[in-house]
């Protein structure tokens, strides 16, 4: 095979620029086309493409991998081909999809951008617990219909100010949350492994309930926003659907596999619950024939919970930053312990 | 304890059945006793809901325009309020010359831009709305279609349910509503909610008014006065218009204002469909002078179907639902049917709305 040199670039006293592995440029699932040139003056960036067409020099040159939305895939095979990896930078906040066990008994660190993500991931379940409520993309859908030919007065959908919402996983972005809700006359009750100081309890009248069951029975929004652990795996399933009012709606801004998703179809269909929205699925996209595309009272957005251009923008020097300290071995910033 | 004779429980049961009796006679006469309302319709397509037509009942004796018309002679002069529901129904001339002894029509919502407000006062007629009633609600869906459509809510779900959909590309993104700029023109008591609640997000807060607020209700909502509407369109990167429609709001927002909007702005309108000149939005979203609307409403309402504003991908259009949920629509009915009684009691009425 012809060896073709890595395009790469040199730093300022010749020095090479560190290599960095990434899964594609542009198209739908690459690194974004208006990024490279902030991660090219500080990288030599090696597509998949490029390692897999010269492993034999590359996979000792690349020291890091810019993980952009789960790609590229990391297994033993890959970690046992780049021996002098030291650093992976996974974006968005979950770390889900990592084993970082195994990557820690290679030597590699984890770094993940937690906070950038909060406030657009809330200002979503915000989004989602409003269009839901107040049935925005069917109203939508009636009103651009070619069949409709006047709006019914008898089209209602529920209020949000004063209702009760529940929120499940009070970290930064449940409380980001709650900071929201405040403001539309939400009452809050919340469900935390721990319990937050009263101060912040306080600052946005949330209650908390040590028992999930307590929120679930008196929520009229049961919002999630835990993390994926094994804790939390299926952590609503058939038993808590059942505890939630028939007049709740279930928003979901964690993970899919938070939710027993074929019990949710079931509370779905049999009115168990009124409506479900949910930004995250298992697994995503859903396969083309699930229940869940289905049913009226479901919205699915595409996982979009931090998709805005400045937070993605943020994301990337936040993962470069990571990148760099943990090349120079100096502390990483954002590092994901195991 | 006290043993009952037989003829003693006879001669109770009887004086029993006698109050039913007349409490019943007493209810029916008094239902006719009860100011005539009119109404357009009970249930169907556009009439007033059954539940509401229920509350009402407790307090008016409900006409029908259909029972009207069959029984004009009669019915007229029972008539002494208006309940319009959804601008139904209509208020003309003819209508006010027919009802003698009418006294208010009790507006069901807040916006009055349906009535000729000169021509009923010239009947001697008063008009109520219901300003309590729709606020938090209409506030709500302001908020709902600003975060809709930064986020791209519909055109997600039309992503994630689509048949064709394989995967989620990650280079699909929406724009930040945390720390945005919101420019609010017309800060009453709906356009002041919404900056309650936008300030929760963050978001730097603009507002334009016939009038600026006082110190207190700008700090408490970190609300900036823009006395030139061109400063807050200018600066805004969400323009939300919550004015009543008026001669002077008619066309607010036209092709001039669009141009001096920020070209990644969105515009939402939660007021009236005629405070915008809808070619001029039309123009500016197809030729990307702004980055998108939200409507709740249009002019008309629905759109024609053939509409260029329902093909445009970057508009969400909602039909007219600001004060459609179960809690407001029973609000409302509550206010107007507090407004009518203060006026046929004579007592101060709470929400009346003047000829300019």
């Amino acid at each position: 095979m012809a060896w073709t040199r890595a395009s790469g670039t040199s730093g300022m006293e010749g020095q090479e620029l560190p290599y960095v592995l990434v899964d594609s440029i542009g198209e739908k699932v690459g690194v974004y086309k208006d990024h490279v040139g902030f991660l090219k003056k500080r990288f030599n960036l090696i597509t998949m493409k490029e390692y897999l067409e010269n492993k034999t020099v590359l996979s000792k040159k690349i020291r890091a991998i810019y993980m952009w939305y789960h790609k590229p895939a990391i297994n033993e095979e890959l970690l046992q081909s780049l021996p002098n990896l030291k650093v992976v930078a996974s974006s968005g906040v979950g770390i889900d999809h990592l084993d970082v066990k195994l990557l820690s008994s290679y030597g590699v660190k984890v770094a993940n951008t937690p906070f950038v993500v909060s406030t657009d991931t809330a200002d979503m379940g915000m989004a989602l617990l409003l269009a839901s409520s107040r049935r925005v993309v069917e109203g939508h859908q009636m009103a651009v219909s070619p069949d409709t030919e006047y709006f019914p007065a008898d089209w209602l959908g529920v209020e949000v100010s004063g209702a009760t919402l529940g929120i499940v996983g009070m970290g930064t972005i449940g409380y980001k949350v709650a900071e929201r809700a405040k403001a539309f006359e939400m009452k809050i009750l919340y469900h935390n492994r721990s319990q937050r100081k009263k101060e912040e309890e306080n600052a946005v009248g949330a209650v908390y309930c040590k028992k999930i069951d307590d929120l679930l029975q008196q929520s009229d929004f049961v919002l999630l926003a835990v993390n994926l652990t094994p804790q939390t795996h299926k952590l609503i399933g058939k038993r808590e659907l059942e505890l939630m009012k028939p007049t709740a709606t279930l928003i979901n801004i964690s993970r899919g596999l938070v939710v027993d998703q074929d019990a949710l179809v079931e509370a779905l269909q049999n009115k168990v619950i009124k409506a479900a929205a949910l930004d995250v699925t298992y697994p995503e996209p859903l396969p083309r024939d699930h229940p869940l595309l289905k049913l009226k009272n479901v919205l699915i957005t595409p996982h979009i919970g931090s998709a805005t251009t400045k937070t993605r923008w943020v994301m990337m020097e936040e993962m470069a930053e990571s990148i760099e300290a943990g090349l120079a071995g100096l502390p990483v910033p954002r590092e994901v312990l195991p | 304890m006290e043993s009952y004779s037989a003829a003693s429980l006879a001669s109770a049961s009887h004086l029993i059945m006698s109050r039913a009796r007349f409490s019943l006679l007493n209810n029916v006469m008094a239902e006719e006793e009860l100011p005539g309302v009119l109404i357009l319709d009970i249930g169907g397509t556009h009439g007033v809901l059954e539940d509401l037509a229920a509350l009402l009942k407790k307090h008016f004796h409900l006409i029908t325009m259909k029972e009207f018309l069959g029984n004009r002679e009669e019915m007229s002069k029972k008539i002494q309020s208006v309940f319009v529901f959804e601008c139904r129904p209509t208020i003309d001339r003819e209508l006010l010359e027919s009802l003698p002894n009418l006294k208010v029509i009790g507006n069901s919502g807040v916006g009055v831009d349906h009535l000729d407000l000169k021509m009923i006062s010239s009947f001697g007629v008063k008009v109520t709305n219901t300003p309590h009633a729709v606020a938090d609600p209409t506030a709500d869906i302001g908020m709902a279609l600003m975060l809709a459509s930064a986020r791209r809510l519909v055109e997600g779900c039309q992503v994630a349910v689509s048949p064709d959909t394989k995967y989620f590309a990650v280079d699909w993104l929406g724009v930040e509503v945390t720390r945005a700029t919101l420019g609010i023109i017309g800060m009453g008591s709906i356009g002041y909610k919404v900056a309650q609640r936008a300030r929760a997000f963050n978001m730097k807060i603009l507002y334009h008014n016939r009038n600026r607020r006082r110190k207190e209700e700008e700090e408490a909502v970190g609300a900036h006065y823009c006395a030139k509407m061109e400063d807050l369109l200018q600066q805004s990167d969400f323009v939300m218009l919550v004015v009543n429609l008026t001669p002077e709001t008619h066309k607010l927002i036209g092709k001039k204002e669009l141009g001096l909007m920020k070209p990644t702005a969105t515009l939402i309108n939660i007021s009236r469909g005629a405070v915008i000149d809808q070619e001029a939005l039309v123009e500016a979203l197809q030729n990307k002078v702004i980055r998108a609307a939200a409507l709740d409403v249009t002019y008309p309402e629905p759109l024609p179907r053939d509409h260029p504003l329902l093909n445009l991908n970057n508009v969400i259009i909602t039909p007219h639902i600001g004060t459609a949920t179960v809690q407001a629509i029973r609000m409302m009915a509550e206010e107007a049917i507090a407004n009518i009684l203060a006026v046929l009691n004579g007592q101060p009425i709470p929400s009346e709305v003047f000829p300019k």
